[in-house]
């Protein structure tokens, strides 16, 4: 189906399933434990051996020499695979560094060989018997001291008007740099895959939010068709963008199955989350704001410098900065330096997480300048049409509307202006807000749809449930395009079998995944019609039965004995060039701040959304608390402690890389928008997965600073960075 | 894992023997901290000797008015004892501001006092690190260290001791009691138990090989204001920036202890005698010859700051 002009009314305006605070139909499976994650594959395959990944010990150089002789001979060991002996081997394009390093190493805990033995404490046991000599070599690290030798993007700088002119004659400014650290997705399910070799045909069963991605990259690196490689993967224990690509397991368990003779299983060690798999890489952000005394924003730069692999991409910090507030001159642009670290590459809201965390603060400290309430600010600068292109409007565009609500909600006018000033007992007590922003990307998303003699509809395509809600979205979609109640729709996800979906990420799955059902729920209904010699148009589906006319047919009546399938998915013209499509919110965070210890807690925190239809209520709530979630641990704990002596992150597991628990996460509450969008999508939807996450980390940072007036700049806001500027104690 | 053999115990005392017997032997108890080293393989003992079966799960007082703790209670029983909370309030405090519900499950007492450090170097095998290899080199000096040790530590290391309630059983003048394999006892004040790092910060307590610890004793309760304060970068299951063990008697007199800033829990009798005149006073006698690195210098400024909150809160 092709979609290219807005939609108009569709049997989803309906509203009967769609739309409704569902409880997830996948719960029962993950509250009992019977839905079965990458490792716990038993019983496909009983005989799996195990997998244990030696990574590299260093960060750049190359392997001297390595001995597998008294590994080999270990208990149990059945196959030790290296590049030595892996055979020729490609590279996904979406892989930068190789997932099986050797000779040449390319950052620390590269992938360099695999044991394989009949029992994981064996692997684990021989592996540490596989001698490596390595000959180190000088790497870099350290992206300040990299910066100098940035260089500009693919994407060139975007530039509107006279910037610098405007910037010189603005009569308020400011001229600030920011600092993001590199983060880990720090998912609770370890990377981890089965693989199984029927002849020269493979299936892995791995933990993955991109099927066909995946199918294409392993059949790439291992240089075989892409038609004999199968990938499964329905229930996925987290993924924040880490779950993307291919990474190591899948492709050693791949190469250890073979050697082997038998199925592999690989899961990664935890270490490994950290210095194998990828991260979010920090960013050095400069940001540059003119405006005239009224707070009309005349002049706005905002440049980003990250690093990454030779071959990996930068973050994209400044690209929200185009859209999201007006202002005639403008200089906007990432830059890229060469780094020796582990691979950099997508972590929710790529770019756009850490670039709202820079942009608004900015925003406030440009406020505060100003003399203005942050919120009245924003809405001054806000935009109907894209500010490089006045022709371009939104789609939607709701963001003042978020504003004032939250603001409302929140009881924002008991702010007190003046920073420091609010104290409860030993606590300084601040509020803070910060807009929300992420685009919303079309991508080509299809499905197959069954109604069998029974009426029971049952979908299958290989998009992805991580944790977000698409088995039931997509079910609510399909019961309310074959009118029939949710018990009678059955979802099968992530299967490379299954007709190829949007997958899960940048917060597009959502959307697409159900637009694709609908365009083949729209195929099966017209095959509906013709069997009872309908015409579709005239076709109600509605309690389990087909109307038309004075005929009134059951659905399973319809299907025949041999049921009906179609198949179809949702393909995209130039709605997203001729509009901007993106979601909004707004942010608002209270946060105490203990006077003497500088510990920071978070008190409340609001986000309000306008993000097209949503679909579900409840998990978009899941999705939203979440993400303000991981903003919270964005702007206060979270951090990949850099060596920049021997080119790693030290804290390697979850005990040292911290994230928020429990006791961190206050009162949250989310408000959404009634909107709908027909330029997005039949559906009329939008993602919601991180927008809740863009701005969270900026909207903590103000509110510390109206507790306690320091404003921190660099992420995370640790105690340490304002201790020293707290009052006196006692 | 290295294969390892095991054995479960029948006596404190034949525990100690099968300990002597079997060089590189470990005693296992809640297990909350060598499994997992197990597992990295930084500890890699030969044999296990499983003591949960030798009943040394009891709080009983003592003849001269104090409490014997066995060497398996829980932490969380002994939290919870009521003894506990009445007389000694500061080690129930520093007890459930460690670790999480699961692990103060089964974490015992004796465990507690031996857990390993958290330096990050220590548990990443490709890096030298003194106490898990010996002359190897320490890493975590000129590193990341955030974490680590700003006072008491030595050119060969500067890890920290992670536990909460060692903090609290110094400043109650705790004492160990042990049984070695001839049977034969012997009483460490908690002051001697946990050593400096010094040239063998692989050596870190006072325990000669196959020692079994069977006890803690404290000493009759000494009243007073008793607060534990644990600062950290999130609000629960984080090991401490910097924690403060307090006991305040009215007369503004007391004892003060530090966690997070030393190999051990850290107190100078001495600095003691300024408590009256406060928090920097006291500081500056606590945290004298101090040695921070650039990342974590701010724990210098913490203590005092926290430890001025904590004599505040102990006024109030």
């Amino acid at each position: 189906m092709k979609f290219d002009i807005p939609a108009t009314t569709n049997p989803i305006d309906r509203l009967t399933v769609v739309g409704k605070p569902t409880d997830r139909i996948d719960g029962p499976l993950k509250t009992t434990g019977t839905a079965t994650y990458a490792y716990e594959w038993h019983d496909v395959a009983p005989n799996a051996a195990y997998g244990w990944v030696i990574g590299s010990a260093i960060a750049k150089g190359r392997i001297a020499s390595l001995d597998l002789e008294a590994a080999k001979a270990a208990p149990g060991v059945i196959a030790i695979v290296t590049a030595d002996n892996a055979g020729p081997l490609g590279k996904g394009e979406r892989n930068a560094a190789t997932l099986l390093g050797g000779p040449e190493i390319e950052h620390y805990q590269q992938a360099v060989a695999l044991v394989v033995a009949e029992t994981f404490e064996q692997a684990r046991a021989a592996a540490s018997l596989v001698r490596i000599d390595y000959a180190p070599a000088q790497g870099a690290y350290d992206l300040a001291a990299a910066k100098g030798s940035a260089e500009k993007t693919k994407a060139g700088d975007s530039v509107v008007g006279d910037f610098t002119g405007a910037f010189a004659a603005a009569p308020v400014t400011l001229d600030q740099t920011y600092g993001t650290p590199d983060e880990s997705h720090a998912m609770m399910e370890p990377h981890a895959t089965l693989a199984v070799w029927e002849g020269d045909r493979l299936t892995v069963w791995t933990s993955n939010q991109m099927i066909d991605w995946t199918v294409t990259d392993l059949s790439e690196t291992l240089k075989m068709p892409k038609e004999k490689v199968r990938v499964i993967s329905p229930f996925i224990g987290g993924g924040f963008g880490g779950k993307l690509f291919l990474r190591a397991d899948a492709l050693l368990a791949a190469l250890g199955a073979r050697a082997a003779g038998r199925p592999v299983k690989v899961g990664l060690q935890r270490p490994l989350m950290i210095n194998n798999t990828t991260h979010r890489p920090a960013t050095i952000q400069r940001i540059r704001i003119g405006a005239t005394r009224d707070g009309t924003i005349t002049a706005i730069a905002h440049e980003s410098w990250s690093g990454n692999l030779p071959g990996g991409a930068e973050e994209t910090a400044t690209d929200q900065t185009r859209l999201l507030y007006a202002g005639p001159n403008r200089l906007i642009g990432n830059r890229i330096a060469t780094l020796d670290l582990p691979e950099g590459n997508a972590l929710r809201a790529p770019g756009e997480a850490p670039g709202m965390m820079a942009l608004e603060i900015a925003m406030d400290e440009m406020a505060e300048k100003l003399g203005l309430d942050p919120v009245e600010f924003r809405i001054r600068n806000d935009t109907q049409t894209d500010p490089a292109d006045p022709d371009r409007p939104f789609s939607q565009r709701q963001l003042v509307q978020c504003l004032r609500i939250g603001a409302e909600r929140f009881g924002w006018s008991k702010r007190n202006p003046q920073p420091g000033q609010v104290r409860d007992g030993r606590w300084l007590v601040g509020l803070g807000m910060a807009a929300a922003f992420r685009n919303n990307l079309l991508t080509k998303s299809a499905a197959r749809v069954r109604l069998d003699r029974n009426g029971m509809v049952t979908v299958e395509t290989d998009m992805t449930d991580i944790g977000t809600g698409s088995y039931t979205i997509i079910a609510q979609t399909a019961a309310e395009m074959m009118g029939v109640g949710l018990d009678k729709v059955a979802v099968r996800l992530g299967d490379s079998s299954f007709p190829v979906s949007a997958g899960s990420g940048g917060q597009w799955g959502a959307n697409n995944s159900t637009a694709g059902v609908y365009a083949a729920c729209v195929k099966l209904r017209e095959a509906v019609a013709q069997r009872l010699g309908v015409n579709s148009a005239d076709a109600r589906f509605a309690d389990g039965q087909v109307v038309a006319g004075n005929r009134r047919v059951p659905l399973a009546e319809a299907a025949g004995a041999d049921g009906l399938s179609a198949e179809d998915g949702i393909e995209y013209g130039d709605l997203d060039k001729k509009y901007q499509q993106s979601t909004f919110g707004a942010h608002y965070v209270e946060a105490a701040v203990d006077s003497a210890t500088g510990e920071i807690r978070v008190r409340r925190m609001l986000a309000v959304c306008a993000a097209g239809r949503i679909l579900n209520p409840k998990s978009a709530r899941s999705q939203v608390i979440g993400a303000m979630t991981m903003g919270v641990g964005a702007a206060l704990m979270e951090e990949l402690a850099i060596d920049k002596r021997a080119g790693f992150f030290v804290n390697h597991d979850l005990a040292g890389y911290e994230v928020p628990v429990h006791a961190d996460i206050p009162h949250q509450e989310v408000i959404f928008l009634d909107e709908t969008d027909p330029i997005s999508s039949p559906m009329k939807a939008k993602g919601v997965g991180e927008l809740g996450l863009c701005g969270v980390g900026a909207a903590v940072a103000n509110a510390v600073h109206n507790a306690t007036g320091v404003r921190v700049r660099e992420y995370p806001i640790t105690l340490d960075k304002i201790l020293d500027r707290l009052p006196a104690v006692g | 894992m290295k294969p390892f053999t095991y054995e479960r115990a029948d006596s404190p005392a034949a525990a100690a023997a099968a300990a002597e017997r079997q060089p590189g032997a470990r005693f296992i108890a809640g297990g909350t901290n060598l499994l997992d080293l197990m597992k990295l393989e930084i500890e890699t003992p030969a044999h296990l000797i499983d003591v949960n079966g030798l009943k040394l799960d009891s709080v009983e007082p003592t003849p001269d008015g104090g409490l014997r703790i066995g060497a398996l209670v829980r932490n969380t029983a002994l939290a919870a004892d009521p003894r506990v909370r009445r007389d000694y309030g500061v080690l129930s405090r520093a007890l459930l501001a460690g670790a999480s519900g699961q692990l103060r499950n089964k974490a015992t007492t004796a465990g507690n006092l031996l857990q390993r450090t958290r330096c990050p170097y220590f548990y990443d095998t490709n890096q030298p690190c003194n106490k898990r290899q010996p002359g190897s080199g320490c890493a975590a000096i000129g590193g990341y260290s955030r974490q680590l040790a700003v006072i008491g530590g030595s050119d060969a290391c500067i890890a920290t001791h992670p536990s909460d309630m060692a903090v609290a059983m110094r400043v109650l003048d705790a004492t160990v009691e042990t049984v070695r394999a001839d049977g034969a006892t012997r009483r460490i004040p908690i002051a001697e138990f946990h050593r400096l790092p010094g040239d063998t910060p692989h050596i870190e307590t006072a325990l000669m090989p196959g020692e079994l610890i069977t006890a803690v004793t404290l000493p009759k309760p000494v009243g007073g204001a008793q607060v534990y304060r644990k600062v950290r970068d999130r609000a629960s299951y984080a090991f401490a920036l910097v924690s403060v063990a307090a006991v305040v008697q009215r007369d503004g007199s007391g004892r003060v202890a530090l966690g997070g800033v030393a190999h051990k829990p850290w107190r100078v009798e001495a600095a003691e005698a300024e408590m009256p005149r406060g928090a920097k006073a006291v500081a500056a006698g606590l945290l004298a010859g101090a040695k921070p690195a650039h990342d974590n210098a701010f724990k210098l400024t913490l203590a005092e700051r926290t430890l001025a909150a904590v004599l505040a809160e102990a006024r109030s």
